[in-house]
């Protein structure tokens, strides 16, 4: 495989005396993804949010092209081509296409002595971009956005990211929200991100959706990696016993009911 | 490319002809606060007679309108993008009393007194602005402190000063045809300030990528932000601006009326408040227009003067003003959602 355009390895997040991540080590090519599976709290988001510039690793190294990189902010990551499209986020329901693609990023044109906001221009590079990802019913840069379908709105943040230079799509549970037929929608538009050349982490806890995209799948439970495979190597089952937990369940068991011991002798003291 | 998935069965729909489909024109801002005005309009002209259409009538809600229209355009800014600014109504009385003080009492230069004025208005925004960004405390909190700040700091000072909570200004000829005259005896001078800012201001907001962020700010906080939005510079621009507005708005009423008092701005709190929501800007940011603002005081400023040509008591304007501002919020909510639901398949 060449050169992957993001590389963890042995990263490490703590919060305080909390570790989150531990040992994290993935690489991603250029048209690949991967999926990230794992239940809530199993350290996601704090995995994103390092690949996104938001935290920054307690120790490891994160490589982009091979090179060591350390992201200051996520303006400074996503200027290096990392873009980070949430379940909702950065799409503004009562504004039109055209200016939700390009806020932030407006092209002008001059008019007079002055600069002006160039909405033709603006409607109709929006909207091309959007169609180029297969939904052809969005035709008018003018509407309003939160008249989309979320398939719809998904569809226009992966758009406006690739439009602008994104080389990483990192994907935040854009599925969990949708329909069956909506989220059939989003998943064809990371096929058409992957066939594009970008590459692209998917995450979700979905693991029928996992599968029907993913060139490779990693399981986080409890911050560390607990599986790392590629397509086909595993069955739906096995994935979906990996991501429940398989024996950690066991321990969390013994755990819980350890806890509730330990509650049980504080509240008789107490009274 | 797209031909790969066009056998999902998604078809290309139709462009919607021409610029004025019903779906064009429900997905402007103004559109309830159009039908509001006209209905306005209509209502007094019936009842008001003659005289509501003369143009002694006409003038008297044009002025009205124009004092409150120029601190509303700035009010409506803020509140597209999320935030609200009740100092103006001490702002407004304070720049009235700087004039005065320094071109009255002192007897200085009127330019001077009108700087002064104009520049605590922008002062008072920059505060306002700041506290704000830095305390994270809503604006409706932070505007309200500096509204009795500054309503305490004018009366102590005007006392201190002139011994007095009137102050006498006479602007020269110049000053006067500039900030405080009526043109044809009846239409104040103002009237042209308001054009002018309605101008300034629809530029901003609709026709440069700075409104394109004062949207996005209002729509969505932290994605703004994440897409590198100054929001910070953003959020002290708008309080400067209304700040510098309700100054203007002071300096000019001094000018006219030949003197100023410590409390004369409170009515324009909710005056302009009102005025916004009824010209179709949703109170919780992120959506509004220009020309809806205008339509919106148009429309208070009718029923405001209007009652003094019906045959009715005048007491009963509030009533009229209180039970239109909550249609005028229902029929922009229609509109809003229907501008939402609007998409050209449907509407076939």
């Amino acid at each position: 495989m060449a050169t992957p355009i993001i590389e963890l390895r042995g990263v490490n997040k703590s919060f305080g005396p909390v570790d989150v991540l531990h040992d994290i080590s993935l690489k991603v090519g250029a048209g690949e993804v991967l999926c990230l599976l794992g239940d809530n709290g199993a350290g996601k988001s704090t995995l994103i949010k390092t690949l996104s510039g938001v935290h920054k690793p307690t120790s490891g190294t994160v490589l982009m092209d091979g090179k060591p990189v350390v992201f200051a902010s996520p303006r400074e990551a996503s200027d290096m081509g990392v873009a980070t499209v949430h379940q909702f986020g950065g799409t503004f329901p009562l504004m039109s296409v055209g200016r939700c693609f390009f806020v932030g990023r407006e092209p002008t044109k001059r008019w007079g002595p002055l600069r002006v906001y160039d909405r033709a221009t603006a409607n109709e590079v929006a909207v091309k971009a959007i169609q180029g990802f297969g939904i052809t019913r969005i035709d008018d840069g003018d509407r309003l956005v939160g008249g989309m379908s979320g398939g719809e709105r998904q569809s226009l943040a992966i758009a406006r990211a690739v439009h602008f230079g994104a080389r990483l799509l990192i994907l935040d549970e854009p599925t969990a929200a949708l329909g069956v037929k909506q989220a059939s929608h989003v998943l064809r538009i990371v096929l058409e991100a992957r066939r594009r050349g970008l590459a692209v982490i998917f995450i979700t806890h979905q693991v029928t959706h996992a599968m029907a995209v993913g060139d490779h799948f990693a399981v986080l439970i409890r911050g560390a990696l607990a599986a790392n495979f590629r397509k086909g190597e595993k069955t739906r089952e096995e994935i979906t016993d990996l991501m429940a937990g398989g024996e950690s369940l066991a321990n969390l068991d013994v755990e819980t009911q350890g806890v509730m011991d330990a509650e049980g002798a504080r509240a008789s003291t107490v009274a | 490319m797209s031909d790969t998935f066009n056998r999902t069965g998604v078809q290309p729909a139709p462009r919607p002809a021409g610029g004025l489909s019903f779906g064009a024109l429900a997905r402007r801002p103004e559109m309830g606060s159009f039908l509001g005005m006209v209905i306005v309009f209509a209502f007094f002209a019936v009842f008001g007679g003659i005289n509501f259409v003369s143009a002694g009538g006409t003038a008297s809600w044009l002025n009205v309108a124009s004092e409150i229209g120029i601190v509303a355009l700035p009010v409506g800014l803020l509140m597209i993008a999320g935030e609200l600014d009740i100092s103006i109504g001490s702002v407004i009385p304070a720049a009235s009393m700087t004039v005065a003080i320094v071109s009255g009492t002192f007897e200085l230069p009127l330019i001077l007194g009108v700087a002064a004025a104009l520049g605590l208005g922008l002062l008072v925004g920059l505060i306002n602005g700041v506290l704000v960004i830095r305390t994270g405390v809503p604006s409706l909190i932070v505007t309200l402190g500096s509204l009795f700040a500054v309503a305490g700091l004018t009366l102590g000072l005007s006392v201190i000063i002139t011994g007095s909570t009137g102050v006498p200004i006479q602007a020269g000829p110049v000053g006067k045809a500039i900030l405080g005259q009526f043109i044809a005896g009846i239409f104040q001078v103002t009237i042209l300030w308001w054009l002018l800012a309605i101008a300034v201001v629809g530029f901003l907001l609709h026709v440069s990528r700075w409104g394109n962020w004062v949207f996005a700010l209002g729509g969505d906080k932290v994605s703004a932000r994440n897409e590198g939005i100054p929001i910070d510079r953003l959020v002290i621009q708008l309080f400067m601006g209304s700040g510098f507005a309700a100054a203007f708005v002071g300096v000019s009423q001094a000018i006219l009326y030949n003197s100023a008092q410590v409390s004369t701005g409170q009515s324009f709190i909710f005056n302009s408040i009102i005025s916004v929501v009824i010209g179709g800007v949703l109170l919780t940011g992120g959506f509004g227009s220009v020309i809806g603002i205008v339509f919106g005081t148009i429309t208070f400023a009718i029923v405001n003067q209007g009652i003094f040509y019906t045959g009715f008591d005048a007491n009963w304007a509030s009533l009229i003003i209180g039970v239109l501002l909550l249609l005028a919020v229902l029929l922009n909510n229609t509109f809003r959602k229907a501008a939402l639901n609007y998409s050209p398949r449907k509407a076939k």
